[in-house]
């Protein structure tokens, strides 16, 4: 069905009256503005907060909040997913050289999560970066025809998957507890604070990203023997 | 503030501006649910080239991290969105297919 033509025709124009003022609005911001930028701040503020990339203090110090609530929103999103249906069926056994290739492929891609789990303390790299890679783990196993991507059995994925929120809320209540404020990391032990988020947090956005891919909630061992 | 590196923000600004325009009007003009999520993930991508574009501040300084740090929630977030959606539609057709 094609839309009426005026729409066509409107579309168009507003859009681009849209775009000359979002332009002249990012270009008004950009060389307009001379007073102190918040990038000044938080690196000044970097040495301080238990990781040395500004990305990663940002990510898990600073904008602590931010990063807890989008693993909130990865959490309902598989949520949402297993709520709707169970799993897709299995992709088809792959050939001899699509296997063997999966077996190379699949543990560089974990080795290289964990490395990137690593080097995110003073490079780019990072929770995030590390647990895309495992959901590539997990896709690549899919698409060869792994039932599950790698994932473990049921009660493990549910766990897994709330990991990640759970240990960032217990030490963001734990440490208000012990009286320094939700999130405010005291200064000697925010390197490990942040090193135990980021490695739970890289678990579950993994298994996140590969239950997500498999689109549906995990047959349970009843199910699968039928 | 030095001009090249306004023209050089301006520049990935406005072409992210571009992304985030091209993907609204393919949003509002084409029927079909796959093909307004991949419209909406284009203008998604459009707000994240803006921002990245912001962040840069010269080859000398390192860049403003704050924009980084968002972007870098703003995929995860697109990212858990888009696979909700496909559920979603995936669950819309096979319903429409038994009706």
């Amino acid at each position: 069905m094609r839309p009426p033509s005026l729409l066509c025709l409107l579309v168009p124009l507003l859009l681009l009256a849209l775009g000359l003022s979002l332009g002249w609005a990012l270009g008004d911001g950009l060389k307009g503005y001379s007073g102190e930028r918040l990038a000044e701040v938080a690196l000044e503020l970097v040495p301080e907060s238990g990781a040395t990339h500004p990305v990663t203090s940002v990510l898990l110090n600073f904008r602590g909040y931010d990063t807890l609530l989008e693993l909130a929103v990865l959490l309902t999103a598989l949520l949402g997913i297993w709520s709707l249906g169970p799993a897709a069926p299995p992709y088809p056994p792959p050939g001899l050289v699509l296997a063997s290739l999966v077996g190379w492929v699949v543990p560089l891609l974990i080795i290289t999560g964990g490395y990137l789990l690593w080097v995110g303390a003073y490079a780019p790299g990072g929770a995030f970066q590390a647990g895309a890679m495992l959901g590539a783990a997990g896709v690549t196993l899919t698409l060869a025809g792994h039932p599950t991507g790698g994932l473990p059995a049921e009660p493990w994925q549910r766990l897994l998957a709330a990991l990640g929120t759970l240990v960032f809320l217990l030490m963001g209540l734990g440490l208000m507890a012990l009286g320094s404020g939700f999130l405010i990391y005291p200064k000697g032990i925010a390197k490990w604070l942040i090193l135990i988020i980021e490695a739970t947090a890289t678990l579950s956005i993994g298994v996140t990203l590969i239950a997500a891919f498999l689109g549906g909630r995990p047959m349970s061992l009843r199910n699968r023997s039928r | 503030m030095n001009p090249e590196i306004l023209i050089t923000q301006m520049l990935y600004g406005c072409i992210g501006l571009a992304l985030f325009l091209l993907g609204i009007g393919s949003f509002i003009l084409h029927e079909g649910l796959w093909r307004r999520l991949i419209a909406l993930n284009v203008v998604g991508s459009g707000v994240f080239h803006v921002l990245v574009a912001v962040a840069y501040r010269g080859l000398e300084q390192t860049p403003d991290p704050i924009p980084h740090a968002l972007v870098l929630t703003g995929i995860v977030v697109a990212v858990s969105a888009t696979a909700l959606a496909l559920a979603f539609g995936r669950h819309l057709e096979d319903q429409n297919d038994h009706a």
